[in-house]
């Protein structure tokens, strides 16, 4: 069994049983995380770049260090002081990158559909490390990896994801692979934030917090974008957290053993109350940890083997 | 699994007791007892065979041996020519390896270039005061300047031929063939 794809770029496109191999592959890795010497061989002489678009501390450093654990060189795309600032187009910056020797590039870029073209213009790998309003598979997967790995299984969970559900590329990528792996999804968000549709995606919306909490074995909360404020699509932060904010007392509406997940970074006392982002139902911390774990076995699925794709 | 034709039978479950068994009191020989020594059975057949010499082990000297297991796909040389990967599985070592006497454990020594993995394996893992070596069969053929401590039994073959070494915890039987390759 193996990965018969050149690139990540989606959930979308993984079937049920390559997601688990992802999932099954990351155990191993994480277990190179304890210990002292940090470096497998596995990936020596291979070189992965980050190529960053927009702002991000956790996605391209964990990374980074997922391809040095794995041995490969990396190589930092820094695009604020790059060329692209004087105008040069996205597809040269790309093609410089790959005749240059480069094995593997992790792309984030404001438009969706973005690392779908790079995928097509370069004969290195792309992993999507989050296209505008489309997907951010490493981050499902991560998310998957820490649900299954405290559950057990991720079939018939049920899973509430809550917030900015329309602008969220973290929720599309959750929903299109726990709908595969079969846990039952919920949505919830104010009516601005959610998209017409989403059920044809297999989820349930709800616009109750109270009402989607309740029975719920996992839930991830999902950044505020405060800059959604301005544009008058809720009306006030105090008013957002009022209404759709985990604070404890709703996090007890859900199971005793629900699980609090957030893709970071975290606005505090916002979408999320301090003492649950720090309480024991979170497991914030190990999805950081996990993400290392679960982005090592992605590069050593896309890289580690042979010729032919 | 079947991918050759069998050629000859080279042991049966009851030889393969006897020879575990006879490697098991080499072991603690050669030792002079299990103090400090840890078996650490290469995945996947490396590790039942671990397993049973542990239990041999135990039986003789009415004290066991702690047991590891050790997966060497990441550290294998041959990995950018192998489509699909082989699969990772875990390794787990629930001890410390320093100034332990390391015994790994393999079914067949061929090449020589899964050993060289795991002594580089165990290496990243601590630094053991010996490392040594028992292997089932050992069939020849070396590429690497690698040998073993303790062998159950020297098969000799051609590279047209395959050692197949069959558990009963994978396959459902104890034996030891040898198979022709399909051309």
């Amino acid at each position: 069994m193996s990965l018969k794809h050149k690139d990540l770029l989606g959930l979308q496109e993984l079937s049920p049983e390559e997601i688990s191999l992802i999932l099954d592959t990351a155990i191993p890795m994480k277990e190179v995380l304890n210990r002292d010497i940090k470096k497998l061989p596995t990936l020596r002489g291979k070189v992965v770049a980050t190529l960053f678009y927009e702002a991000s501390t956790r996605t391209r450093s964990s990374f980074e260090l997922a391809a040095k654990y794995m041995g490969a060189d990396t190589m930092s795309l820094a695009v604020a002081t790059s060329s692209v600032q004087k105008g040069e187009s996205f597809r040269d910056t790309a093609e410089t990158i790959e005749v240059m020797g480069v094995d593997l590039v992790i792309l984030r870029h404001a438009m969706s559909g973005a690392a779908h073209y790079l995928a097509q213009c370069l004969k290195a790998s792309v992993i999507n490390g989050g296209d505008g309003w489309h997907e951010h598979p490493t981050q499902a997967l991560l998310d998957m990896y820490t649900i299954r790995e405290k559950k057990g299984t991720l079939n018939g969970l049920r899973v509430v994801i809550m917030g900015d559900i329309l602008h969220s590329r973290v929720a599309r990528s959750n929903i299109l692979g726990l709908v595969k792996m079969g846990s039952e999804v919920r949505v919830v968000g104010p009516p601005t934030l959610m998209p017409r549709d989403i059920e044809q995606l297999g989820v349930k919306r709800y616009y109750s917090l109270d009402q989607a909490l309740a029975g719920a074995d996992v839930i991830n909360v999902l950044r505020l974008q405060l800059e959604r404020q301005q544009k008058g699509l809720f009306p006030s932060i105090r008013e957002y957290h009022q209404h759709y904010g985990l604070t404890p007392e709703r996090v007890r509406l859900a199971r005793n053993d629900v699980l609090v997940l957030h893709p970071g970074p975290m606005n505090r006392g916002i979408e999320i109350a301090p003492e649950v982002a720090d309480g024991a139902h979170s497991v914030i911390n190990q999805q950081v940890r996990n993400g290392v774990a679960v982005r090592m076995a992605l590069l050593y699925l896309l890289m580690g083997g042979g010729a032919e794709v | 699994m079947e991918n050759g034709k069998t050629k000859a039978r080279i042991m049966d479950a009851a030889k393969m007791q006897r020879t575990i068994t006879r490697i098991a009191h080499e072991i603690i020989e050669r030792n002079k007892g299990i103090r400090d020594l840890v078996l650490v059975g290469i995945r996947r057949r490396g590790v039942p065979l671990a397993e049973r010499i542990g239990h041999s082990i135990e039986k003789i000297e009415g004290m066991a041996a702690p047991i590891g297991i050790l997966d060497i796909t990441l550290y294998r040389d041959d990995l950018t020519m192998l489509s699909p990967q082989p699969i990772v599985r875990q390794t787990q070592l629930p001890f410390d390896l320093n100034d332990k006497h390391v015994v790994l454990v393999d079914d067949v020594l061929f090449s020589g270039r899964t050993v060289r993995a795991a002594l580089e394996a165990l290496i990243d893992l601590g630094r053991p005061k010996t490392i040594q070596l028992a292997v089932l069969i050992d069939r020849g053929h070396r590429e690497l300047p690698i040998r073993a401590d303790y062998v159950g039994k020297s098969v000799p073959t051609s590279l047209t031929e395959q050692v197949k070494v069959k558990v009963k915890e994978f396959d459902e039987i104890d034996e030891v063939t040898i198979e022709t390759l399909e051309q």
